[in-house]
């Protein structure tokens, strides 16, 4: 729900780390073959996470977004995460 | 003295149950449940966070649990040199708080596997293996993100300080690919941490403690960690 607070969507976006295997993605990359879609490779699968941030402040909502992503919508050692902010008014 | 064992229930734990009644009834030790909210460790000697899908294994596993508020009393415990054992769902914790290196991917295969499994012991030197005299134990896994990953500086780090504590292996002892149940870096199934106090195991040593069962190898653990830690 947006709400007069709710001043920011934020969107986060998780990924594997290139070099970290992702069985899932092969498993459906044998799919995308038995369709016969022959051109598609390297199939990685990651998360797509939304909310928002209630503040009117983007410096602040940049880092809490940043923060929440590193100490818990992600594990560094395995993926990385990049975000976009929008202004909701 | 007598050493009381602490078993954290998380919401979704489910081998809080065997846990408790492995240490209680059949090797005979105090232990008591402590609920993941409190803060308390109630004058436990050693914890044991127990195996399951904590917050429903959403996110990531282990990745909410860590965060609950006894979290902080058992990172704290582990810090000054309390024993903390993590199995399968508490080893997947206590990576993601910190306390071990590495995290845990999804088995390779994709598939949840549930089934006994032979572990050579690589280090004895440590509280867990030091009394035991086997070089291999037969433990059963059952775990859908066993997969264990590092980076080379650490796997380095590991081998070197010899952290690496149980591997996957043929019954005779023997490290192979065919052994490895999920694809796990150099077939670890166990590590512990470096000051040797902190362990973390996929397989479930509570699962084969009652001789009723047919396989007695998990109580060497246990009665390992009190012998060496208290008598």
């Amino acid at each position: 729900m947006v709400t007069e607070n709710n001043l920011f969507k934020a969107t986060v976006i998780i990924k594997r780390r290139p070099k970290i295997l992702d069985p899932q993605g092969k498993a459906v990359e044998q799919g995308a073959k038995l369709l016969g879609f022959n051109n598609v490779r390297n199939t990685r699968i990651g998360k797509y996470i939304e909310f928002f941030v209630d503040t009117d402040d983007k410096s602040l909502a940049e880092k809490e977004v940043k923060e929440y992503s590193e100490k818990l919508l992600s594990n560094p050692i395995m993926e990385d995460f990049e975000f976009n902010l929008e202004h909701l008014k | 003295m007598k050493p009381k064992f602490g078993v954290v229930v998380f919401p979704g734990s489910n081998c809080d149950h065997d846990a408790y009644y492995a240490i209680k009834k059949i090797l005979g030790f105090n232990v008591e449940f402590l609920w993941h909210k409190n803060n308390n460790l109630n004058g436990c000697d050693i914890i044991i966070l127990p195996g399951g899908f904590s917050y429903g294994d959403y996110l990531r596993t282990g990745s909410i649990a860590r965060f609950s508020p006894i979290m902080n009393s058992v990172y704290n415990f582990a810090e000054n040199g309390g024993v903390v054992i993590g199995i399968c769902n508490g080893f997947q914790i206590l990576l993601e708080i910190g306390l071990l290196p590495g995290v845990m991917l999804q088995n390779k295969s994709l598939k949840f596997v549930c089934k006994d499994v032979y572990l050579k012991i690589e280090n004895h030197e440590n509280v867990f293996t030091k009394s035991i005299t086997k070089k291999v134990l037969k433990i059963p896994v059952a775990h859908g993100d066993g997969n264990f990953f590092t980076d080379e500086q650490i796997l380095k780090e590991l081998e070197l300080n010899g952290q690496i504590l149980f591997r996957y292996s043929s019954p005779e002892g023997v490290v192979t690919e065919d052994a490895n149940p999920n694809g796990s870096l150099m077939n670890i199934a166990g590590i512990i941490n470096r000051r040797k106090n902190v362990m973390g195991l996929m397989p479930h040593p509570e699962r084969c403690c009652d001789s009723l069962l047919g396989n007695t190898d998990g109580s060497l653990i246990f009665n390992s960690v009190v012998e060496n830690s208290f008598n």
